[in-house]
């Protein structure tokens, strides 16, 4: 055997080496593209199936769907105004209160707590974000809303209620079920997820500018409130959003404390539904096409409500981190 | 410092600071509050049975929730079996291949839209293509919906922590002439094992707490069951029906469910974070 031919078999097992090993990475590439689009494929599988499976409501009942408030499975007619409404208001209370707290405690992580009580809070304020959903409806039904009922609820109906405009808001029963308690309760479901976000946008406010703020004799509030909140100000819209979408599709702990009543009322107090809730309590009830249509509709309702939220989000984050890439 | 001015500045700095560490405390608190309530109306029913016997039907006294652990942790496990692999392989596009490309920025969105989908919504989708079709409630039909909702918790992770690998160790072992697909496996996966561990134990945290998808999807069940074709009971579903419901034991049996599962989700939580840690430095 010459040294010759030794040399063209080990270039024979070189190319051989090689051709496999491309052939394997093309096989790879084509497995991780094709679960790639196979996360594609879910989000449009689930648009498809509920398009398909709400149709029956929409067009039975038609845009008069949207603004019904009547819920009648004797006389097959439904319609989504209380449950949409219902949702719309849980998460607006939520948002008005959980954005000031989660402010305050991005203030305190980023500037006033000492360096060594940083991640105990900050993983503490992530553990709320890690209780199971169903465990908030338990508290709240059985120790919140009681607790808020008996303590809290008629000291407001007493004193707010009777105010010209805004009284018939806070009028109702004290049993602590009902929009509001549904809404303080999301509150604290969603603080962790703003707080977070505000916290990290925060931390990225380069120290100088600070530093200059305060070389002009800026006191802490002055600087957070003039530089830190301006320069973070789209990223800080971008995770009260994110909030937004989680309250808006919040399903168990809102089923347990919201009352669960298909009516419309001027009063937080009074008991209500929202679109999550509803389908979770109903949907295994509902043995009609028409009740199954409709609930599904609401389900398609909420899907797309809380894409247009998150959607804004995505795009006010987007801006942020674009900002970033020039300022560097 | 006698401007007033200046000292009505400081005042009003002075209070907001209080006010920002008031808030604090307030979240910490009802966190305290919280467990405080678990621990005080659970403990007292953590007792063998609780684990070894089954959920009582109406009406019937003692039981426990041994079905619906094994229920979770069946269908929580085939969630997590199901989304881990098509998660990685799908984050694997994102961070080797496409990277920054149109359709990788595509894939992330829409990643991110499923990531914050209400969890009823994905009940509802999953009702629509298993349960109906095949014409009952079961497990695989729960798991299913488990694994939507941890698929996109387990790209994003994995996305972000494949990024983190410096391209010089790619182009190190790719000049040695090491395959793609190897430098992938050997290198990148490796190096980030602690990561990709940590977003799977995140999913899994969070489906494992998860009851609204399973209402019409599992359905539940009041019996044993290993058999994932038939409906299965799980944690937070029995704890939804039992605490809606009117008996005594129902509560008793919900409170210990819900501090045994609330102390299981936490610590994973914990033992998640300590791990992508220990990975950072």
């Amino acid at each position: 055997m010459s040294a010759n031919s030794l040399f063209a078999s080990a270039a024979a097992l070189r190319a051989r080496r090689l051709a496999q090993g491309r052939r394997m990475d093309r096989l790879f590439r084509l497995a991780t593209v094709l679960f790639a689009w196979g996360v594609l494929l879910v989000l449009g599988a689930i648009i498809v199936v509920l398009l398909v499976q709400a149709w029956p409501a929409f067009s039975r009942f038609g845009f008069g769907f949207f603004t019904s408030t009547a819920w009648n499975p004797v006389t097959e007619n439904y319609g989504a105004a209380s449950s949409i409404l219902g949702t719309l208001v849980t998460a607006f209370i939520a948002i008005a209160l959980a954005v000031p707290i989660s402010f305050g405690i991005a203030l305190f992580l980023t500037e006033l707590s000492p360096r060594w009580l940083r991640r105990p809070i900050g993983i503490a304020v992530e553990l709320l974000a890690g209780i199971p959903s169903i465990i908030y409806g338990i508290w709240g039904l059985f120790i919140f809303a009681p607790w808020f009922a008996d303590n809290v609820q008629w000291r407001i109906s007493d004193t707010l209620g009777n105010l010209p405009a805004i009284g018939p808001l806070f009028q109702g029963p004290p049993i602590g079920l009902g929009w509001l308690v549904a809404g303080l309760v999301l509150t604290i479901m969603i603080i962790p997820f703003i707080a977070a976000v505000m916290r990290d946008v925060f931390d990225v406010v380069p120290t100088t500018l600070k530093e200059s703020a305060y070389a002009m004799g800026s006191t802490r509030w002055e600087v957070m409130r003039h530089i830190v909140l301006p320069y973070t100000s789209v990223g800080v819209i971008g995770g009260i959003m994110l909030g937004l979408g989680r309250a808006l599709g919040e399903t168990m702990a809102v089923t347990f404390v919201v009352g669960n009543a298909h009516d419309i009322h001027a009063s937080l107090f009074m008991p209500g539904n929202t679109i999550a809730s509803t389908i979770a309590n109903e949907f295994t009830e509902a043995t009609t096409v028409p009740h199954r249509s409709a609930l599904i509709a609401l389900g398609l309702i909420l899907f797309i409500i809380t894409f247009v939220v998150l959607a804004l989000a995505k795009f006010l984050l987007l801006q942020v981190e674009r900002g970033q890439g020039q300022k560097a | 410092m006698s401007n007033p001015k200046y000292l009505r500045r400081r005042v009003i700095n002075l209070f907001n600071m209080a006010v920002a560490i008031a808030l604090t405390g307030l979240a910490l608190f009802f966190l305290g509050w919280i467990l405080y309530v678990l621990v005080v109306r659970g403990i007292g029913y953590i007792n063998p049975a609780l684990f070894l016997q089954s959920t009582p039907g109406a009406g019937i006294p003692g039981g426990g929730l041994g079905n619906a652990f094994v229920g979770s942790l069946i269908m929580s496990g085939l969630g997590i079996a199901l989304a881990t692999p098509i998660g990685i392989l799908a984050a694997t596009y994102l961070a080797e291949f496409g990277q920054r490309s149109r359709i990788a920025t595509v894939v992330r969105f829409i990643n991110d839209v499923l990531l914050s989908a209400p969890s009823i919504v994905i009940g509802v989708f999953v009702y629509g293509v298993v349960v109906e079709p095949s014409g009952h409630f079961s497990a695989w039909a729960g798991a299913i919906a488990l694994a939507i909702i941890a698929l996109p918790v387990t790209v994003r992770t994995t996305d972000t922590m494949l990024q983190l690998i410096p391209d010089q160790m790619r182009e190190a072992a790719i000049a040695l002439g090491t395959p793609r697909w190897k430098v992938t496996v050997w290198i990148v996966y490796r190096s980030s094992l602690a990561g990709i561990v940590t977003g799977v134990l995140l999913a899994f945290a969070r489906i494992v707490g998860e009851a609204a998808p399973l209402l019409f999807t599992s359905l539940g069940n009041q019996f044993f069951t290993g058999d994932p074709n038939q409906p299965m009971a799980a944690v937070p579903q029995v704890l939804f029906n039992f605490a809606m419901g009117p008996y005594e034991n129902w509560h008793q049996i919900a409170w210990a469910g819900a501090l045994v599962s609330t102390l299981f989700v936490l610590v994973l939580m914990i033992v998640a974070r300590l791990l992508s840690a220990s990975s950072k430095r």
